[in-house]
């Protein structure tokens, strides 16, 4: 079948074809004010480059970053909030903290709808579901005529305990429909029916305020394809890492954010199962920010909290939390981009900061006059001048150790000595906070600046191997064309382990299973579904659930089940305490079987380099010729001994002294690195 | 690239502590620990001398757990020291500040050397006593106290300590793994260490010890050398537990220190919110690292720039067997205290006064507490403990922060958690209109807080509230922040100190105070009062 991937990003739009093992990749520039417009020509192109009808298309898959950034740059729907009286506040209060110890000036984000439009109803749920006061029609119909006189276009409702009782919420809801016709109301109870008012108002909010937009978009959109004569399903990517229709991302676009890393993280997946990689790391790293994931057994980890838009140097905290189903990544501001300073210490500080595509790395000699992370690249002799972005930009390696000079004395290998340890060590606490170790793992490097880092990352991780993917530079549309259809549910049911009511649980997950696979099956009426029921768990006490699998609806299997969950994150468990449970997830799937490995091809000698070029090595201080290769003109079974450099049109792959680099029977480049 | 390398080195020994410190967090029972990140790791020099510390949620063991090292390396000479030791203390004197927090000290080896300590604290669920009450009149009231004692040795436990604590703590369990959890802590320190140790090609930590504190110490020199020299009063009178205490820093700016003194203070209290000097030494130092040297890490080097003294007997500096529970109730005051001095010294560069003490909802019912068991009305023993906070004081640029902790940095429970480990029903959390102080930049909103039992019974408040008669001040003109207030429904007014009982049917009404403003009212931006106008900030 001829699939079509479609990502767009801050900078480019990105699309894969692919037919049959065959693929054909095309970038552009976003157009940010009519997304689409990019999408429909960028399809145009790549169909005309493969020679392909826009007819013959079997599938769409999409991704965008559209909604992210209305929340970031704060474009989107006026929004109001109706919520239980008597906290209103809850969205500004947060969770009551500062998330930065020492920083006096530290201000939190805004909400995303300003005290005068969130309002309170008198209704009250207890936590056991019991209604302890009416909700209050008549005060609810004075508030909408508020927000009609305010032109107010989407309505969050979220009140308390409404994922033990959603009756309220839903009235208030038919209420609001009659009182605001055309107005986009999302429901807690529907978005995040999840205990803790903090996160559950604020990711309904969130949902609410990109609606109109998507739906605005997503609209657009179809029917730019329907013009262009692509009659193919349009699936959307979501940050679990799998796709939806079209009608689910209208009512729940929320779930839409962060698509783009969850691609590569499913690109990630892929080549972990062709190299047949039991532990590995997925390393993106781009212009403002690298991403790491863990990958255990081929399983990618998933979690249900993610913040957008942290505003304060990635802090934790900093955000607008969302409590959406994610694939676990730890984003740290350390990119090409990164301006690197020295603090008051004289200490290299790297990040968070990003001198962004303008004016760009000192090198691009666009104006930008701060030293980054790229500089550093380019002044190791680290990329080819002729080659960046294929050739697109220019480098002026003079203006980078201009830049650098500010830093003083071994600036260069300084920077990226500094870049590699902050992002190891964001790798290991977060680890750590997993409860799994960074060493022996492969690194699996892709994303424009990740190929130049990672043999130095993955030494300081304690890893002897990098796998650098095929075509790296459009590494999340590749993952998109490789994402199931699929949906989680979830919902909170406070249960005692030993007090536990199987038959409700039972009832419960039935209920789940519906309303999943009401949703899967609008893009998969036929295929075969995967179920996956987990349980978030503590011994009774505890402020932080874990997620435990759940294979068996028995308090004893569940027991074991949290017991061999604790044990792996902890090391340990405690015999005696009694185990509680407060929210249980259902994910449903379509089977999508991971590739085989591949077997290793015939070894076969490689080209003589290219050319030659002075690198110098920031682990060893030492500058020496290293070989210049061409990625295209390396075959399978090739082996190049370092220090070597494999340029291709996105990246360049750094091969230090010492570390070999292999190509493996599917094209991707093995380093195996000595300690 | 010597320097380059020190440097990777030096950060790779913040990502060990700070490791060590998530694991920490993650185990914990105690809401404290959890919620406030109440816990503290760090590594040491074989003297004793810091040079590593996670940067957790409150600043109650910056410096104090870094003290107690050198308590056990008196009790433990380093070269008695075996792998697969561990030591153990809750001394408030030689810890950190109250029996709840538990300090385990460990040494760490590199191909059967020692080359380092670790360190790591955590505030467990119990320790006994009266609870969490600021009741006690003497350390003997407020539970078990381990004195430094071995608590492994070669790698065995020693189970009579063990059954000693399991026996004096009401939740033995808990407190046990709390206990297993910070030796299993220090061990991962040790693992860490020893793989960035051979990694790097090192045999011991001497060349980036003395690197580490010979670079932080010249920082914060640098930023000292940068203030105006000499000697500053700050003064401000809180409500204390019955009667009004006195709290007077006199700031000294000499060259390469600071120097608090708390002369003057007020002798300490019959009750148990005296503050052990360790836990006046924490706040105040963190007080003054927020405006000078913010962003050196901590460790020997900054920790000696920083010099806190204050007479023996003081409420600052109590001594042995005073009553410490509720320290942080004064603790917690003192960067405002300090800020009142430094502010003489840099104008225009320290917030106004704030709420600073913690608002926390620490309620419960059962016999004894509330009353024995009444005639037809079946009530459910509980305990909960909820972490809330009025506003922060204006800062010279920016409003302060509503509803926020300052100098703690806790984070609070969410209602719907609280409702459903506890019966009680929170009808109202909402900012509570004008109660930050008027300035050019206005203090942080109070917020208001109304509480009821889920069934009607009755129950009780261990209140530890402070700014209820003296709220808290501004700055440059800047009015004082609205004072707070905790009532019932029914008008009737409690005292902000001491366990109360709310009667069945009653409806607590907790009033939280706002922050002090920062310069004149009549100068704040038209646009700004619109806002607060339209907010209902303001009234």
């Amino acid at each position: 079948m001829l699939r079509l991937a479609v990502d767009i990003g801050g900078t480019f739009t990105d699309l894969v074809l692919e037919e049959d093992g065959r693929s054909w990749s095309a970038k552009l520039l976003t157009t940010p004010a009519a997304p689409e417009r990019a999408v429909l020509e960028g399809t145009r192109r790549i169909l005309a480059q493969a020679g392909r009808e826009a007819a013959a298309l079997g599938l769409v898959v999409h991704g965008t970053t559209l909604a992210t950034n209305a929340l970031i740059e704060r474009k989107g729907a006026r929004t109001a909030l109706v919520t239980t009286e008597g906290f209103r506040d809850s969205v500004e209060i947060a969770w009551e903290h500062r998330f930065e110890q020492y920083d006096i000036h530290m201000e939190r984000p805004e909400p995303l709808v300003a005290r005068p439009w969130r309002r309170g109803v008198p209704e009250r749920v207890a936590a056991d579901g019991a209604v302890l006061k009416p909700l209050d029609e008549a005060v609810l119909r004075a508030i909408a005529a508020d927000f009609r006189r305010d032109g107010i276009e989407a309505v969050a409702i979220c009140f308390l305990h409404s994922f033990t009782h959603e009756a309220h919420e839903r009235r208030a809801a038919e209420v609001l429909a009659e009182e605001l016709p055309g107005v986009a109301l999302s429901l807690s109870c529907e978005v995040a029916p999840e205990i803790r008012e903090y996160e559950r108002a604020s990711t309904t909010i969130a949902n609410a305020y990109v609606q109109p937009l998507m739906a605005g978009y997503l609209g657009r959109l179809e029917s730019g394809l329907r013009e262009a004569g692509i009659a193919a399903p349009l699936l959307l990517m979501m940050s679990s890492g799998g796709v939806t229709t079209v009608e689910t991302a209208r009512r729940y676009p929320v779930r839409l954010v962060e698509s783009g890393p969850a691609g590569g993280a499913i690109l990630a997946q892929a080549v972990a199962a062709e190299c047949g990689l039991d532990r590995a790391v997925a390393f993106d790293m781009g212009g403002t920010t690298a991403k790491l994931t863990l990958l255990d057994g081929l399983e990618l980890q998933r979690s249900r909290q993610f913040e957008v838009a942290r505003a304060y140097r990635f802090v934790q905290g900093s955000g607008i939390p969302v409590r959406i189903p994610v694939i676990e990544l730890v984003e740290i501001g350390a990119g090409g981009g990164s301006i690197a300073r020295r603090d008051a210490l004289g200490r290299i500080q790297v990040g968070p900061d990003s001198a962004g595509s303008v004016p760009g790395p000192a090198c691009y000699g666009n104006g930008g006059t701060e030293p980054t992370v790229t500089d550093a690249d380019a002044a190791l002799g680290r990329l080819d001048p002729a080659r960046f972005a294929g050739g697109s930009i220019p480098l002026h390696i003079d203006r980078a150790e201009a830049a650098l000079t500010a830093l003083g004395a071994d600036a260069a290998p300084g920077v990226a000595e500094i870049v590699d340890e902050t992002m190891a060590s964001a790798a290991r606490v977060h680890a750590v906070e997993n409860g799994k170790d960074t060493a022996e793992r492969t690194l699996i490097a892709f994303g424009g600046a990740a190929p130049l880092h990672a043999a130095r990352l993955a030494r300081k991780l304690g890893m002897a191997r990098v796998v650098v993917p095929v075509g790296a530079g459009v590494g999340s549309a590749h993952g998109f064309l490789r994402a199931p259809i699929a949906y989680e549910v979830v919902r909170t049911r406070h249960l005692r382990l030993d007090a536990l009511d199987v038959a409700a649980l039972e009832a419960l997950f039935a209920a789940m299973r519906a309303e999943a696979e009401a949703v899967v099956r609008l893009g998969a009426p036929e295929e075969a579904l995967v179920e996956t029921r987990t349980g978030f768990m503590r011994y009774r006490g505890q402020g932080h659930e874990i997620a435990v699998p759940i294979s068996r609806l028995e308090a004893g299997a569940l027991r074991a089940g949290f017991d061999a969950a604790y044990a792996a994150l902890f090391g340990r468990t405690i015999p005696r305490l009694e185990v509680e449970a407060l929210t249980w997830t259902l994910a449903l799937a379509t089977s999508r079987p991971l590739p085989a490995p591949a077997a290793d091809p015939p070894p076969c000698p490689a080209p003589a380099p290219a050319a030659w070029r002075m690198v110098l090595d920031p682990a060893t201080g030492l500058r020496e010729e290293a070989a210049l290769h061409e990625r295209a003109a390396l075959a399978p079974g090739m082996t190049l001994a370092g220090p070597a450099l494999i340029v291709e049109d996105a990246t360049t792959t750094v091969v230090p002294r010492g570390a070999t680099a292999r190509v493996n029977a599917l094209g991707q480049l093995v380093l195996e690195i000595a300690a | 690239m010597k320097d380059i390398r020190l440097q990777v080195m030096w950060n790779r020994l913040l990502s060990v502590v700070e490791e060590q410190a998530r694991a920490l967090v993650r185990t914990a029972f105690s809401t404290s620990a959890r919620e406030a990140g109440d816990i503290s790791a760090g590594v040491f020099d074989l003297e004793g001398r810091m040079l590593a510390q996670a940067v957790t949620g409150t600043p109650g063991h910056v410096n104090s757990m870094a003290r107690s090292v050198v308590h056990f390396l008196r009790e433990f000479p380093v070269e008695t020291m075996k792998p697969g030791d561990h030591f153990i203390t809750n001394d408030p004197w030689k810890g950190t500040g109250h029996l709840y927090d538990i300090v385990i000290t460990s040494p760490a080896f590199h191909q059967g050397r020692l080359v380092a300590l670790f360190s790591c604290t955590t505030h467990v669920v119990d320790i006994g006593g009266l609870g969490q009450s600021p009741d006690g009149r003497q350390v003997y009231h407020e539970g078990l106290f381990i004195p430094l004692l071995p608590l492994v040795r070669g790698g065995v436990w020693d189970e009579s300590l063990m059954r000693v604590v399991r026996a004096n703590v009401r939740e033995a369990v808990q407190v046990e793994g709390d206990i297993h959890a910070l030796v299993a802590c220090n061990l991962i320190g040790e693992r860490r260490l020893s793989a960035m140790m051979a990694e790097h090609g090192i045999a011991d930590l001497d060349e980036l010890g003395a690197h580490i504190i010979e670079r932080s110490r010249a920082g914060m020199e640098r930023a000292i050398a940068a203030l105006p020299q000499g000697a500053w009063d700050g003064h401000m009178r809180i409500d204390g537990y019955d009667t009004p205490i006195d709290l007077r820093a006199r700031v000294t700016i000499a060259g390469d220190h600071v120097a608090v003194d708390f002369a003057g203070s007020s002798p300490a209290s019959a009750y148990g919110i005296n503050c052990p000097l360790c836990y006046t030494e924490a706040y105040t130092a963190f007080g003054v690292k927020c405006i000078v040297g913010a962003g050196i890490p901590n460790n020997a080097g900054t920790l000696d720039a920083i010099r806190v003294t204050a007479p023996e007997g003081s409420i600052v500096n109590a001594l042995h067997p005073a009553a410490v529970n509720a320290r942080s109730t004064i603790g917690h005051m003192l960067p405002d205290v300090v800020y009142g001095a430094l502010h003489q010294c840099i104008p225009g560069r320290v917030p106004a006064e704030g709420t600073s003490n913690l608002w926390n909802l620490k309620l419960g019912a059962g016999h004894g507490m509330t009353g024995t068991a009444e005639a037809g009305r079946a009530s459910t023993p509980f305990m909960v403990t909820t972490f809330h906070s009025g506003g922060a004081g204006a800062r010279p640029r920016q409003d302060g922060l509503s509803a926020t902790p300052f100098p703690s940095g806790v984070r609070n429970v969410p209602v719907e958690i609280t409702e459903t480990v506890a019966p009680v029903v929170i009808w109202t959390k909402e900012y509570r209109p004008d109660s930050g102080g008027a300035g050019r930049q206005r203090g942080g909103l109070g917020q208001v807080m109304e509480v009821e039992h889920r069934h009607g019974a009755p129950f009780g408040i261990f209140a530890t509230f402070e700014r209820v008669h003296y709220p808290a001040r501004g700055r440059e003109g800047g009015l004082p922040g609205a004072a707070g207030r905790l009532t019932l429904a029914d008008g009737t007014v409690l005292k902000g100190k001491g366990f109360q009982v709310i009667p069945a049917g009653g409806r607590l009404v907790v009033e939280m105070p706002g922050g002090g403003g920062y310069g004149p009212p009549e100068e704040r931006d038209a646009a700004a009062v619109e806002r607060d106008v339209k907010a209902e900030f303001v009234t």
